[in-house]
């Protein structure tokens, strides 16, 4: 389950004068669910199709199975791309677009019939094995799109954009089935997105991409709660961020206070930002911050205030359990734990 | 609001200008007597005749030969040379001069290929007029292909790889199916100009076997005859069927 798969090291990728990578390193672990989160441009695609072989690094090495994976053509790699436009052969029907890889492995007729008769039922699709992709749905297609991929049994299965396709409800769906799949077939996935809800519902760990850079390599939950820079803390989830001055007892911003923070001797001195997460920012009448409520969204389980504060020009976001008895306009004060917030370097 | 009628007259008239000859050359060639220019009752006589005509007969065998042969030579390297153009280079200059014999004025390339036939010392005959409709069938299948490839997605020939077939394997598999409509289009295009070209044909012909429109050349030189009328619309008949399917396909490209 530990064992690395693939080993990306310092993996360099220019177009011109764009850098779509720089010195990309990370390792994927047999078996996981590995999400490459960015924001679009930032070199999510590039860096599948390098590991598919459409594309080479300037420089850095790749690694599968602690052997070269780039001096391997693609056609040879034990790896599978599902593109992020399904490329189903528009001239070939469902089983035979499935059959495809597999009848190059030149494999016997029986086995291969026995092989997308599997796949098709996994998936759900027995009944359109006759069917050309354009008589298909968009959920559909993308179906198909991934058995053709895992009937090949990859050692490595890349997914660019699966789901951006579908409609919210279908795509709902399929990141469950995904899910179940990945479980199921116990292939090594690693699925590009751009959405952080869904690399945070879908992955066992994601590496966050800027600008071609490695941001921060973790798992859902700490990359939430303890993101390692300033972008990621933007980035992933909605996040309170307020610049200001480390003082001896909190972040010191001129014109509204001393916020609440744990205070590392060392940053004493510095410029800061304290981030803070809207769940852990409470409502009341006493201590904190003065404020009027500039808005409230009701979500149903919860409900997220928008508080105006004086001297910020980014209103507070605080988000409660329900319905609140605060409405538009009414002065409120806003607080939270000093343990609750985290201070990030301004780089 | 209602269109008024009137708008269709310019319409009906040029319709009128570019099918009244074609019409007036079908009637007569069903005339009944030999004069070529006055209808005096209808007959198919001047079809028997045609058949009978044995310059007639051995021009149409050159033609078809000349013809099917190059447009297999032009088929076979237009794709080619729209696949590369497609894959290899990102030159607009390229792409130009790949098409240009397709837009050169013909007699621009008769001269041409004459004056290249004549340097390289190649003896006329058959095969220097193939080759010749080769050049300008070549142009025309790679402009179709080209645009064929245009609408087809990339990623389909990368998908392939990625499931382990070879660079070669990709190509007879994927690339060609989704281009046939493009290939056949082009194919059907280069035989239906071949079978009717005159003046690249006239220049590169040497003394025997004349391809059917230098027979027919000939034949009008001593005066039009409904015979020849006859022979002109069976070569429309041939080419508009031609045009028509070539049509379609391209539609049926662009709708993919
Ligand atoms: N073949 C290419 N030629 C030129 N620029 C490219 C090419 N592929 C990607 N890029 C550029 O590299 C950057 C990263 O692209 P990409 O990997 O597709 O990003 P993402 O998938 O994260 O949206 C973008 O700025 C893109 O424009
Ligand atoms: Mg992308």
């Amino acid at each position: 389950m530990t064992e690395p798969l693939v080993r990306i090291e310092a993996v360099s990728r220019r177009f011109g004068e764009i850098r779509a990578l720089e010195q990309v390193s990370l390792e994927i672990r047999q078996g996981e669910f590995f999400a490459l989160l960015g924001p679009s441009g930032c070199g999510k695609t590039t860096l599948l199709r390098i590991l598919a072989g459409f594309e080479h690094p300037d420089s850095g090495s790749v690694t599968l199975d602690d052997a070269d994976l780039l001096a391997v053509p693609p056609h040879r790699r034990p790896v599978n791309l599902m593109f992020q436009s399904y490329a189903l052969f528009p001239h070939m029907n469902v089983a035979k677009n499935i059959a495809y890889g597999l009848e190059r492995e030149h494999l016997p007729k029986a086995e291969i019939r026995e092989r997308v008769d599997a796949v098709l039922a996994t998936i759900g699709l027995t009944g359109l094995a006759r069917r050309r992709p354009n008589q298909l749905s968009g959920g559909q297609r993308q179906r198909v799109a991934l058995a053709r991929a895992i009937v090949k049994r990859p050692r490595l299965l890349l997914l660019d954009e699966p789901l951006s396709a579908l409609d919210k409800k279908v795509r709902a769906e399929m990141q469950l089935e995904l899910k179940r799949l990945q479980h199921e077939v116990g292939i090594t996935f690693v699925v590009v997105t751009h959405d952080q809800e869904e690399a945070m519902s879908l992955a066992d760990r994601v590496a966050v991409l800027s600008e071609g850079r490695v941001r921060q390599i973790d798992a859902p939950v700490p990359l939430y709660e303890r993101p390692a820079d300033l972008f990621v803390a933007d980035f992933i989830g909605a996040n309170n961020l307020v610049t200001g001055m480390v003082g001896a007892d909190g972040l010191q911003v001129p014109g509204v206070g001393v916020l609440p923070c744990p205070v590392p001797a060392a940053a004493v001195g510095r410029a800061a930002t304290l981030a803070v997460r809207p769940e852990r920012v409470r409502l009341g009448t006493e201590g904190g911050l003065a404020g009027v409520v500039r808005d409230v969204t009701f979500f149903g389980g919860t409900t997220r205030v928008a508080v105006d504060v004086t001297g910020l020009d980014r209103p507070l976001l605080a988000t409660v359990a329900g319905a609140t008895a605060v409405a538009l306009g009414d002065k409120t004060r806003v607080d939270w734990s000093a343990s609750d917030a985290m201070l990030l370097g301004n780089d | 609001m209602r269109r008024s009628n009137w708008l269709y007259v310019p319409a009906g008239l040029t319709y009128l200008f570019l099918y009244l000859p074609i019409a007036v050359l079908v009637v007569m060639s069903f005339n009944a007597a030999d004069t070529p220019y006055r209808l005096d009752g209808f007959g198919t006589a001047w079809y028997g005749k045609l058949f009978a005509d044995r310059a007639v007969r051995e021009g149409l065998v050159n033609t078809l030969i000349v013809a099917a042969g190059a447009t297999a030579l032009s088929t076979v390297l237009g794709t080619l040379l729209a696949v590369g153009l497609a894959r290899y280079t990102r030159s607009k200059l390229l792409d130009a001069i790949a098409v240009a014999p397709a837009v050169l004025p013909d007699i621009v390339l008769a001269i041409g290929l004459l004056a290249f036939y004549t340097a390289v010392q190649f003896t006329l005959g058959r095969h220097s007029i193939l080759l010749a409709h080769a050049v300008f069938g070549t142009a025309f299948v790679a402009a179709v292909v080209r645009t064929r490839l245009a609408h087809v997605d990339g990623s389909l020939e990368e998908a392939s790889r990625d499931l382990g077939a070879t660079p070669l394997s990709t190509f007879a598999r994927i690339t060609l199916p989704s281009l046939a409509p493009g290939i056949i289009a082009g194919a059907l295009l280069a035989f239906s100009l071949s079978i009717d070209e005159f003046v690249i044909a006239f220049f590169t012909t040497g003394p025997d076997n004349p391809t059917l429109p230098i027979v027919i050349y000939s034949m009008v030189r001593f005066g039009v005859t409904p015979e020849i009328n006859a022979l002109a619309t069976l070569l429309l008949a041939v080419s508009f069927t031609f045009v028509l399917i070539a049509q379609r396909l391209s539609r049926l490209t662009e709708s993919i």
